[in-house]
């Protein structure tokens, strides 16, 4: 139906993405580790050895961690297999709360004490009117 | 097989629509920014900072699918030989790039109150970012180059570039840990935004549409003009 040409120039547009699609693929898969914005407190258990290096961790804020004192906010980062304490000083994004996602970034003391400079909060997809949230939550 | 595309006939259609698909695109944005703005109920978690989402989403689905639709046209152009498919992929560049940039002001007026911060070097957001350079390129390309042929090689390969980069935005969220929040709304199950939400965000991304369509009608006939003026009747 086509002309040979035609096909021709469609066989090339073809194997220029191919050959994209398989560099990006690669140069990502390599790349993997920085690609991610946060590691979860599991990655942390992982880490072969702790350098003084700023990383951010995420995960969910656990229920009943957050303890206000003076001036610091400690609360536990969790993702459901491990945890690690953190303790912050300075301001608080308005999501921050129990059980909502959380990325602090700053220095690890140890495997499971982490101070952070800095705290964002991290929201999920879920939108909703607040009577239909009270409404799943009195079921 | 194109004949369809005979400049002389499309011209009597796209200097006369414009008007047409202004006065829809003013109706429509009216709905939607009202419902958008006043009628539709804050989130339970964000207050009324949910209603960025309602530019934000819409003007970034825009310019994926712009820009998804010049490289289709492009490449098409290109293997088939048909110079009307590259005006086309063209006049639609700019409102793909006037989205993407909407997209990431608004995100970032978005980070602010609920992540804590403007910007992120996360991935969703960074490759947003690429494909704004990408549809830089795209358009300081058609302006660089005199010869025609050059130009039409030059664009094609670009956007060839840059949708390798479309379905990374997209899984993004899914394939690596984001601050972004991953896709609330999927076309094989549930969405998680309420249903009283969804009203408003699907009359911004039509109101959206229509702007991107009456921006093209606009630019493609100035495309068709200039062609008039070299007297060539057809492409």
């Amino acid at each position: 139906m086509y002309g040979r040409k035609v096909k021709l120039r469609f066989l090339f547009v073809v194997l220029i993405l191919l050959s994209l699609v398989f560099s990006v693929f690669l140069l990502l898969k390599s790349l993997d580790e920085n690609v991610v914005y946060f590691k979860s407190p599991s990655d942390v258990k992982l880490l072969e050895e702790l350098d003084n290096k700023k990383i951010r961790i995420g995960g969910m804020v656990k229920k009943d961690s957050i303890k206000i004192s003076n001036q610091d906010v400690n609360f536990v980062i969790t993702d459901f297999k491990n945890e690690i304490n953190v303790t912050y000083s300075g301001v608080i994004p308005n999501l921050f709360s129990e059980q909502k996602g959380v990325v602090a970034e700053g220095f690890l003391k140890d495997r499971s004490f982490f101070e952070a400079s800095k705290i964002l909060a991290k929201h999920d997809e879920n939108y909703m009117p607040p009577e239909v949230k009270k409404a799943l939550e009195d079921k | 097989m194109f004949k369809i595309f005979e400049p002389n006939k499309i011209f009597i259609i796209t200097s006369r629509a414009p008007k047409y698909v202004l006065i829809l695109f003013i109706m429509v944005i009216s709905i939607g920014l009202v419902e958008a703005l006043f009628l539709s109920p804050e989130d339970y978690k964000q207050g009324h900072s949910v209603r960025i989402m309602y530019v934000h989403v819409p003007a970034a689905w825009i310019s994926l699918g712009i820009f998804s639709s010049i490289t289709l046209l492009s490449v098409s152009g290109y293997i088939f030989k048909n110079k009307n498919f590259f005006l086309i992929a063209k006049s639609f560049a700019p409102s793909g790039l006037l989205f993407n940039i909407i997209a990431l002001v608004t995100g970032s007026i978005w980070g602010k109150p609920t992540w804590g911060s403007w910007w992120a070097w996360d991935a969703r957001i960074t490759s947003m970012l690429i494909l704004a350079i990408f549809y830089l390129m795209y358009l300081v390309a058609w302006r660089m180059y005199e010869n025609k042929d050059q130009v039409l090689r030059v664009t094609t390969i670009i956007t060839i570039f840059g949708i390798v980069n479309v379905p990374i935005i997209k899984y993004s969220v899914d394939w690596w840990n984001t601050l972004h929040q991953p896709a609330s709304i999927n076309l094989l199950s549930k969405s998680s935004i309420h249903t009283s939400m969804l009203f408003p965000l699907f009359i911004m991304t039509a109101a959206f549409t229509l702007f991107s369509l009456l921006i093209f009608l606009m630019k493609y006939n100035t495309e068709l003009i200039k062609i008039k003026n070299k007297g060539l009747d057809r492409l």
